[in-house]
């Protein structure tokens, strides 16, 4: 078919700035970060991540970040496919309301639990924990990891796992060495998107760690920053890039097999 | 493989056990039997759930029906905290701001998306998996991240004022989170920023599941483009359209990151929404029983446009 050239502009255009729009935040802080407050000196400087980083305390904040998501990401992996495979490919009395309460964990927004969640842990002496960080974190990933593993058991080829039966394999072996290595792509679907979720999350650290600042998070370490650092936009930009550095490379790398996997799992499931 | 059980799922039985297993009761049915053992694979999931975020769900309701501080013996007061909620302008207003920001979250990036995806289906100009790449972006960064990047761009001497001043609109320059009248639209233009392009992504990915020949013979037919995306692409979008406006009402409704470190909830209260309450209420300002009841509001308020909304698409599946 021919396009007109009016549309095929007009379309060269909307691209155009749809990719302006998106990245030019992201453009701006990088050019920034690399930039000199003081107007006189020009050039390239690389000295703004190392001050940032020191003067951020982001090697503490980062350690603590990458603790925190490491545990959460295996921990919810985890039991995500354990609950994927009882949901997807067993019945039992029960599952249906079972499967009610996951459905309650899909939309109880984190707003509304981790004020009580404060209180109770505070009760047990277990605030300024990374327990405390990593447990809730696990329960607000459950319920999409369940449905989104469920949706991939379902969709397995029951003859291959029947042959893997008949061959004498119990129902464990067939999760671990039959349908979990099939399952690779949805699982790093999964994984990149459980590592987003925590790394980027901002309200539980901010609630859960109030005096321990050691156990600061990125993103939470980046506000008190930003308190401090308000007359240095060059380290506040370098400090906000090194939050956001590692999710970005995560997805730069997963990104071709990340938007197919979320794009067909979301109207999937 | 003996001969035996093949035999079996052959004829449709549920295929025996090869090599039964000294002391199993019954044999080894393949996943999809109903067996107990399908409680040992979902327990660990269940206590966790359980504990850290069904405990605290009810013990949210209970603490709704207190007037507590925090620290001394709380006052039990019923359903009193729900009735301010919802009466008091001032505790009512954050609710409304959120809806302001559905909007701009949620309305406007679904339509662009729409729009870019259908111009973009329409076209052979190359680059679009590239575009769905880079669109995708400020889904990934962190709020936080986010928050500083759009606090410098709408800065009183940030590039929005350069723009409309080199383009001879000064008079619109203007400290957008400073000003009452704009802060919240401001927030709401960072929010446009984040769906937009979750939304076209989303949108492409429906399109492209699409025959070609359809917009071909939509278009010899003379079908123009506005009419070709809401009669053709819009209905056939129903579950992306479904998961689009879930995921970007939802993360409207629930705006905390942006507001706590652009504005506040200033200036004079212009940007308060209910996270934000929900934050300040419960642990700074010593009204727990408020925040928590906030809290509960706005989590029945996102379960019921859940609901609604994943009522468009038409279940044909299953």
């Amino acid at each position: 078919m021919n396009e007109s050239r009016i549309e095929r502009s007009v379309t060269i255009v909307v691209l155009a700035l749809g990719t302006v729009a998106a990245l030019f935040p992201i453009a701006m802080i990088i050019a920034s970060a690399f930039l000199s407050d003081n107007p006189n000196e020009s050039g390239i400087v690389w000295t703004n991540f190392a001050t940032a980083w020191d003067q951020g305390h982001f090697s503490t904040y980062m350690r603590s970040s990458v603790i925190v998501t490491v545990s959460v990401v295996i921990l919810a992996t985890a039991l995500s496919c354990l609950l994927g495979y009882a949901f997807g490919t067993m019945r039992f009395r029960g599952s249906s309301v079972l499967f009610y309460v996951l459905l309650l964990g899909l939309m109880v927004p984190n707003e509304a639990i981790v004020v009580p969640l404060y209180y109770q842990l505070q009760e047990l002496g277990q605030t300024n924990t990374y327990q405390a960080l990593i447990f809730p974190q696990v329960a607000q990933s459950l319920a999409f990891g369940t449905f989104w593993m469920r949706a991939y058991f379902r969709g397995t080829s029951r003859e291959l796992v029947e042959a893997a039966r008949l061959d004498g394999a119990g129902h464990f072996r067939v999760l671990w060495s039959v349908l979990l290595p099939m399952g690779r792509p949805a699982i790093i679907t999964m994984v990149v998107l459980f590592s987003m979720w925590t790394w980027n999350e901002f309200l539980l650290p901010l609630v859960m760690i109030p005096s321990n600042e050691d156990l600061r998070t990125a993103p939470l370490g980046l506000t008190f920053f930003s308190g401090q650092y308000t007359g240095s936009p060059s380290l506040l930009a370098a400090a906000a890039l090194i939050v956001a550095l590692p999710m970005l490379v995560i997805y730069l790398i997963a990104q071709r097999h990340f938007i197919r996997g979320m794009t067909e799992g979301a109207v999937k499931g | 493989m003996t001969s035996d059980s093949t035999a079996s799922v052959a004829a449709g039985g549920a295929p025996k056990e090869a090599q039964p297993r000294p002391g199993a009761r019954r044999r080894h049915g393949p996943p999809g039997e109903p067996r107990a053992i399908a409680y040992l694979y979902i327990l660990p999931g269940f206590v966790v759930l359980t504990l850290f975020l069904l405990a605290p769900l009810a013990y949210a309701v209970w603490l709704s029906l207190f007037e507590w501080d925090g620290l001394s013996p709380g006052t039990w007061v019923g359903l009193q905290n729900y009735v301010d909620v919802l009466t008091d302008p001032t505790l009512r207003a954050p609710f409304l701001h959120a809806l302001v920001l559905v909007v701009f979250f949620s309305l406007i990036p679904v339509v662009l998306g729409l729009l870019a995806a259908s111009l973009l289906m329409r076209s052979t100009v190359r680059g679009r998996g590239i575009f769905q790449a880079v669109v995708f972006v400020p889904q990934v960064i962190a709020l936080t991240v986010v928050a500083v990047a759009w606090k410098r761009i709408l800065a009183p001497d940030g590039p929005l004022n350069d723009v409309l001043r080199a383009i001879g609109l000064d008079g619109l320059a203007r400290g957008w989170l400073g000003d009452p009248d704009t802060a919240l639209v401001a927030i709401g233009i960072v929010g446009t920023w984040l769906g937009a392009g979750l939304c076209t992504v989303l949108f492409l990915a429906g399109l492209s599941r699409m025959p070609r020949s359809v917009y071909d013979a939509a278009r010899l037919d003379g079908v123009g483009f506005f009419r070709e995306t809401f009669v053709i692409s819009l209905p056939s979008l129903r579950n992306e359209l479904a998961v689009a406006l879930t995921l970007t009402m939802v993360a409207a409704l629930r705006t905390f990151d942006l507001v706590y470190l652009m504005t506040s909830g200033g200036p004079g209260g212009a940007t308060a929404v209910p996270a934000y309450e929900v934050y300040m209420k419960s642990m700074r300002q010593g009204e727990v029983g408020t925040g928590v009841t906030i809290a509960l509001i706005l989590a029945a308020f996102i379960m019921l446009l859940t609901v609604l909304v994943n009522r468009i698409p038409e279940r044909e599946e299953r």
